[in-house]
């Protein structure tokens, strides 16, 4: 087990050696632009091998026992529900259980984790929560058919569908899959309840073309279109509004996932919308290239995903956020294709109407086509930790960093709840070397140094680039830290910091099956406020929870996870007992409230990158303004007069 | 724990549910052992959760390079072209000059001379425990405000004392700068916590800016409780004087900018039975200036030292949390835009919650407030001078005893005693202006035999001052009922004027109102806002006050109240006329103050001149024997009359700035060139106010010389409604009771 050689999850894509140079694993003749043969099918073709004409299509909707016939196609559509959970995060094979000895263990083979023993776990959850393995729930086993909402099916529509031979299912557990997105109630509708609404037929377009046939079926038909990308929406985005009395189309972006060229002069890439973060860099590591661009959700969440939520990857310090990353745009919207004509890297011609759809959260069209900046796979990365004294003082050396605008990689900082959150993370040691060695760092940095192990906190650190600029680089940060206070504290804790952002959402699914429920959300808010920031909201959640009945003090940490030139981003997490509490999603919304109020009045704003959704829009007046509004509505009331896209986001 | 939030506040809940609270005397147990050993005892007090532990001189620092105190140094720099260094080093005295400084060696000193002077002074010292125990918590969750009474310098020392006693961190004491020039008192006041600010510093941007950071920073470090008086000052008539808000305003900043997750308020009630300035007060009133504070000054003091001066009672109200207070009338996200260093002038919706907040303390305060005997008794005395019989005051002693437990006042009564030796034992201690001679009880000097002069009148006004201090105590109790009592007899009085003066009503079509309790609210509305500067009403809270009011009398069975009519019951007679007696002078100082205006003054004046001008006019009419309104000789009331004016818009209120002559030169038409270098307040008389404050005086005159109500001129008619003798234009409708304040 090399493990500092390699990340933490065993996403072969980014595993890169450390001290070796990658070289493209493809001959490309530099500088040339490339079509892929490989990738590029034509859309007629695609559809005549992919898309069944369904013979029994009448037959199909709907119905299980037309599963078996069109199965192939099935497999192909289902790619990515057929590995994940119904009720849950990520695949189906990963996920923490306790095991006989009553020690944690996180299973399947995925992530670097995986297949490990985490004997601390127990006591953390224990002590932090006061939850026991006595205390079980657990949610029901299967969907149950019966309780899916009824279809509402526009009969025009489905027939014009089936003619187009575009993809389509009515089956119960396709349409439940994509009711949701992975919001605390979202989970809990799922293991103890169902959805009022969930979309009544779900279309597979393989390519823009099928896109513009399908949205101007819905304009004829006049049904409504929510675009499902990945399904990682913790926004309620993906929700279906009870009231929408007409059919509910849910146009599933995953087999518009082609990389349809590279061009290495302009360094770009154009991609269609529906491919996965994961896949996206395993493609372009093929060819030597990145993005990039690494949200949390990345395993599943899409580039057409991205776009229209504004989202943020963790080493945007180095390429960006995806407005940074964003070259070309085509989107589909009831009104026509909205794009540029050109591909110039920043222009002056009025508002920037891509802005007008990073972030519009499906609510104006769906996004087809990308073009995006590539970057050569770096040559090297490094991770790294530091360890201060306390939060305050750690905050200030992320201010310094960014002061000196060199921040590496990805540099987060968290606070000490989730450091001990991380080393409740720790697998078994195997050695007696290690575990000596641990008591010696330990003893070096409580007894030595004189931290207090209850107010360190720990920063981690992503280097990536060039082997020596790395190590330069590296120096420059730590010198810095070190003026603050801050302790060099190895790779592996920074590493496992890293570690924890992947598999904390498998956690939560461990933690429903405890009485344990909980959310992340995130902020971002200018320098000199982030600490009041952080202290009074989780100062206001522990007071809500106990004004609640909430018999355990809740667990609220937070770190920062992203510096800028004028501010941070601040990640919450905020988990509970709720034990005794008759309706714990209520409560928990009711607190989540409170804390974004909290965070609000002390400067925070709305969302840094998981959108408005449904979840935030009641603040989003007092955010943007009633003109802002307006502005808004007007584009809105343009593009979609129709309300075509009525997911009910944002507006 | 959480303090009812503001607009729930009604006081009727209070009277019903109200638990007497118990106090506990501190002094029995220095009684009983070793003085020396108290001071010397372990002290290890509660601190706030979130302290980082620090030195005085950090926090100096901290205050020194503060982004706040820097800019604004800059600033003053860039603007008076002074170097930096040099305004930086003017901070840093100033920082020395207010800065407390604790020392443990200082706080035990203190603390056994304290509790030495204490136990020679006082009976006892009675302190609410629940009140500490509520403060003990709040302090190790957030950062605490602590807002005492101010009636006597003995205030913050006893605090000091008490949070000693009960091992409380001790506060950081905004304190008044005469404690400065009191050499070594002063010394050892600041290393027991105190820290000095000037009593005034307008203008002084440097100043304010230094003093507005310590106290920030002391908060947000919560390196101990910060405390001050919300009156400002020392109040001389012991009376709850009207809020000053600017330290307020500075202790919710952190909290508004989101610096500190909560502040608590503490409203602390500090009630005495005998008040050691009682005297200088009198003379202060009546213009006297007070002796400076001097060290020797106290020595010469310590023959009080063998008077006695009965007990205090010291009452730790509920904690007031800001956070709470706040939500939903604030939006902190206001502060969002604007760099949180820079000076921020409050909103105009912060400014009006935080006069709020500060009615709300001082409410709270009042209501907590334990009222002696002497204090009814002083109450009693006053409406019966010159003498009354000793066996008749015990009797009516009792019943406002009644009266005051009915009104949800809280009286330190000896239930053990016989009541007449309860008044007997209250006549002794207050030997100093109340007598006994053969079963009269009368006020010592007063309306002494000989000719009128204006020394007779001066001591008769010290004593009747004297005494009116400790009625003053209870009058915030009484008057949202006084004032509806009075309210109901004025309304019966309009309603024989309006019999005398038939001839124009009936020409007009006026019909005697059937709706006589909405008549009795509008005057009730009008006399609080006229008396708004004297007591203290919750902004806005008209109604409530009323209701209230009625409440309180309605459950004595003074009034009944009917759909439509508020009924005077008869055998509620005497109490009503009790309380309509107490606000007598009330009254008709302001009735004096009226004529004062309208017949005497030029057309500018300053606040000097309009004190000095009206004490002389009363004293010739007390010599004159038209009045006895001794009361009226004080210069709080007629301060308070000035504001009220202006508050009607009678007299205006302008300010001149201190500014380059050669520039702008500052003309005023009525002033001309201001001097430079000082802000004056003047106050103008409004030309149109004239007319009516003319016709205002004629009536007045006829009442005074025919004692007949006169037929002209009584005013108008409008809508029904009579409207006479305005103060101003500006508020039209609510004056048409203006005149009947006089003809009451």
């Amino acid at each position: 087990m090399n493990s500092s050689s390699t990340r933490l999850y065993n996403f072969q894509f980014i595993c890169l050696p450390r001290s070796r140079s990658i070289k493209p694993s493809l001959p490309v003749p530099a500088g040339s632009r490339l079509t892929l043969p490989s990738l590029e099918r034509p859309a007629a073709h695609c559809r005549a091998n992919r898309h069944r004409p369904l013979p029994e299509a009448k037959g199909c909707r709907g119905r299980r026992k037309s599963r078996g016939a069109s199965l192939s196609a099935r497999a192909d559509l289902h790619g990515r529900q057929e590995v994940l959970k119904w009720n849950g995060w990520g695949y189906n094979d990963s996920k923490f259980t306790f095991n006989k000895k009553g020690q944690a263990e996180f299973t399947g083979k995925r992530y670097k984790l995986s297949g490990m023993v985490l004997p601390a776990l127990r006591e953390w959850m224990e002590k932090t929560f006061g939850a026991s393995l006595d205390h079980k729930t657990t949610s029901r086993a299967s969907l149950t058919l019966s309780e899916v909402p009824e279809a509402v099916v526009n009969e025009g529509f489905l027939q014009d569908i089936i003619a187009a031979g575009i993809s389509y299912s009515q089956d119960a557990e396709d349409r439940v899959f994509r009711a949701h997105g992975h919001c605390l109630h979202e989970m809990f509708a799922l293991r103890e309840g169902m959805f009022k609404r969930v979309p009544d037929i779900i279309v597979w377009p393989a390519c823009h073309e099928d896109v513009v046939r399908i949205v101007a079926l819905a304009c004829k038909h006049n049904v409504c279109v929510i675009p499902f990308g990945g399904g990682t929406s913790v926004s309620n985005a993906l929700e279906c509004p009870e009231e929408e009395r007409r059919t509910i189309v849910s146009l599933d972006t995953s087999q518009m996932n082609r990389i349809l060229w590279i061009d290495e002069k302009n360094l770009t890439a154009h991609v269609e919308s529906g491919i996965t973060g994961q896949d996206l860099e395993k493609r372009l590591n093929e060819f030597g290239y990145c993005t990039g661009h690494e949200p949390d959700s990345m395993e599943f969440s899409t580039l057409g995903g991205w776009v229209a939520t504004r989202a943020s990857g963790m080493k945007k310090n180095i390429y960006g956020n995806i407005e940074d990353l964003v070259v070309h745009l085509k989107v589909v919207t009831p009104k026509g294709i909205v794009e540029k004509s050109c591909q110039g890297p920043r222009m002056s011609t009025g508002p920037d109407i891509y802005h007008f759809i990073m972030g519009s959260e499906g609510t104006l069209g769906v996004v087809t086509e990308v073009t995006i900046k590539i970057r050569p796979v770096p040559e090297y990365q490094k991770y790294g930790s530091v360890v201060f004294p306390n939060f305050e003082r750690g905050v200030a050396c992320l201010r310094e960093v960014a002061r000196q605008r060199c921040a590496p990689a990805s540099i987060r900082l968290m606070d000490n709840a989730q450091f001990q959150f991380g080393h409740a993370l720790k697998p078994q040691v195997a050695s007696i070397f290690t575990s000596f060695l641990d008591g010696l760092k330990k003893f070096y940095i409580t007894k030595f140094k004189g931290f207090d192990p209850n107010q360190l906190c720990v920063a981690t650190l992503l280097f990536e680039g060039d082997r020596e600029k790395v190590l330069q680089h590296e120096k420059q940060v730590y010198d810095i830290a070190a003026k603050f206070g801050g302790l060099a504290a190895g790779e592996d804790n920074g590493q496992r910091g890293y570690m924890l952002t992947f598999v904390i959402a498998y956690l939560r699914d461990l933690g429903m099956d405890y009485y344990l429920i909980g959310e992340s959300f995130e902020t971002s808010v200018p320098w000199d406020r982030v600490l009041d920031l952080c202290r009074n909201v989780k100062e206001r959640i522990a007071r809500e929870c106990k004004e609640r009945g909430v018999q355990f003090p809740p667990f609220s940490t937070c770190r920062v996870t992203q510096t800028y030139d004028a501010g941070a981003c601040v990640y919450f997490y905020f988990a509970f007992n709720y034990r005794g509490i008759s309706d714990p999603v209520h409560v928990y919304e009711e607190i989540e409230f409170a804390a974004r109020e909290e965070i609000l009045a002390n400067g925070g704003s709305l969302s840094h990158h998981h959108g408005v959704g449904k979840l935030r829009k009641q603040w989003l007046k007092d955010s943007i303004s009633d003109v802002g509004i307006g502005m808004l509505t007007s584009v809105k009331n343009f593009v979609d007069p129709d309300n075509i896209f009525g997911n009910r986001n944002l507006l | 724990m959480m303090a009812r939030p503001m607009g729930s506040l009604h006081f009727q809940k209070d009277y019903r549910s109200k638990k007497r609270e118990v106090f506990e005397d501190i002094l029995e147990e220095r009684r009983q052992s070793s003085d020396l050993h108290y001071a010397m005892k372990c002290y290890t007090p509660v601190l706030y959760k979130n302290l980082t532990p620090c030195k005085p001189s950090a926090i100096k620092a901290a205050v020194l390079t503060s982004d706040q105190l820097q800019y604004v140094m800059k600033q003053i720099s860039l603007e008076s072209g002074d170097p930096l260094e040099v305004i930086q080093e003017q901070a840093a005295e100033i920082l020395d000059e207010m800065g407390h400084n604790l020392h443990m060696g200082a706080i035990r000193l203190f603390a056994l001379s304290l509790c030495k002077i204490f136990k020679k002074l006082f009976r006892k010292v009675c302190v609410n425990e629940e009140g500490i125990q509520r403060l003990t918590q709040v302090i190790q969750e957030h950062p605490v405000v602590l807002l005492p009474s101010h009636r006597s310098y003995i205030d913050f020392l006893m605090m000091s004392y008490i949070l000693y006693t009960y091992d409380l961190a001790l506060p950081v004491i905004a304190a008044g700068m005469d404690f400065m020039s009191m050499r070594i008192v002063g010394e050892l006041l600041r290393m027991s916590g105190a820290f000095f600010m000037r009593r005034t510093f307008r203008g002084n941007k440097l100043y304010w800016a230094v003093f507005a950071e310590y106290v920030k920073t002391i908060l947000r470090n919560g390196y101990a409780p910060v405390e001050f008086f919300v009156e400002g000052q020392r109040s001389r008539p012991c009376k709850t004087l009207n809020p000053k808000f600017g330290l307020l305003n500075v202790v919710m900043e952190p909290f508004f900018k989101g610096e500190v997750y909560d502040t608590y308020l503490v409203p602390i009630s500090i009630s005495y039975e005998r008040i050691l300035e009682e005297s200088l007060y009198a003379y202060e009133l009546l213009g006297v200036p007070k002796p400076k504070e001097s060290t020797s000054g106290l020595i010469k003091a310590r023959r009080i030292l063998n008077d006695n001066f009965g007990s205090i009672h010291v009452h730790f109200g509920q904690p007031m949390s800001l956070r709470s207070l706040a939500s939903g009338r604030i939006h902190r996200s206001q502060y969002n835009l604007i760099p949180r260093h820079l000076p921020h002038r409050p909103s105009e919706e912060m400014q009006s919650f935080v006069c709020d907040v500060a009615h709300e303390v001082e409410l709270h305060q009042i209501s907590n407030m334990v009222l002696s005997p002497g204090v009814l008794i002083a109450a009693i005395l006053l409406q019966n001078l010159p003498a009354i019989n000793y066996s008749v005051l015990v009797d009516q002693t009792l019943s406002v005893k009644d009266l005051t437990e009915s009104f949800g006042g809280s009286l330190d009564w000896p239930d053990s005693m016989p009541s007449c030796r309860v008044v007997q034992s209250s006549i002794e201690l207050h030997s100093n202006f109340i007598n006994t001679v053969d079963g009269q009880v009368t006020l010592l000097e007063y309306e002494q035999t000989g000719d009128p002069n204006k020394e007779l009148i001066f001591k008769s006004a010290v004593s009747v001052l004297m005494c009116a201090s400790y009625r003053n105590q209870m009058v915030n109790l009484y008057v949202r009922p006084a004032l509806v009592v009075l309210a109901c007899k004025i309304s019966q009085s309009l309603k024989k004027v309006i019999e005398y003066i038939q001839w124009p009503l009936r020409k007009s079509g006026y019909h005697l109102g059937t709706d006589t309790s909405y008549e009795i609210f509008k005057l009730f509305q009008f006399l609080r806002s006229v008396f708004t500067k004297e007591f203290i009403f919750f902004p806005g809270f008209e109604e409530k006050d009323f209701e209230e009011g009625c409440f309180l009398l309605t459950k004595c069975g003074i009034l009944h109240l009917t759909s439509h009519e508020i009924i005077m019951n008869e055998k509620g007679a005497s109490a009503a006329l009790f309380l309509s007696r107490m606000f007598q002078p009330f009254l008709e100082s302001y009735q004096l103050a009226c004529i004062y205006l309208a017949m005497d003054v030029c057309e500018t004046f300053t606040e000097k001149q309009y004190v000095s001008g009206l004490r002389n006019f009363i004293a010739h009419r007390i010599l004159a024997g038209v009045t006895k309104c001794y009361e009226a000789l004080s210069s709080d009331i007629q301060k308070n009359t000035l504001a009220s004016f202006v508050q009607m818009g009678t007299v205006k209120k302008v300010k001149s700035y201190p500014v380059n002559k050669d520039s702008h030169p500052f003309f005023h038409p009525h002033l001309g060139f201001l001097e430079n270098g000082k802000t004056r307040v003047f106050f103008i008389y409004q030309e149109d106010c004239k007319y009516q404050i003319s016709h205002l005086c004629k009536f007045l005159k006829y009442r005074y010389t025919d004692k007949n109500i006169p037929t002209p001129p009584i005013g108008f008619l409008e809508n029904g409604k009579i409207h006479v003798f305005l103060f101003s234009k500006t508020n039209l409708n609510t004056n048409f009771q203006a005149f009947n304040i006089f003809c009451f």
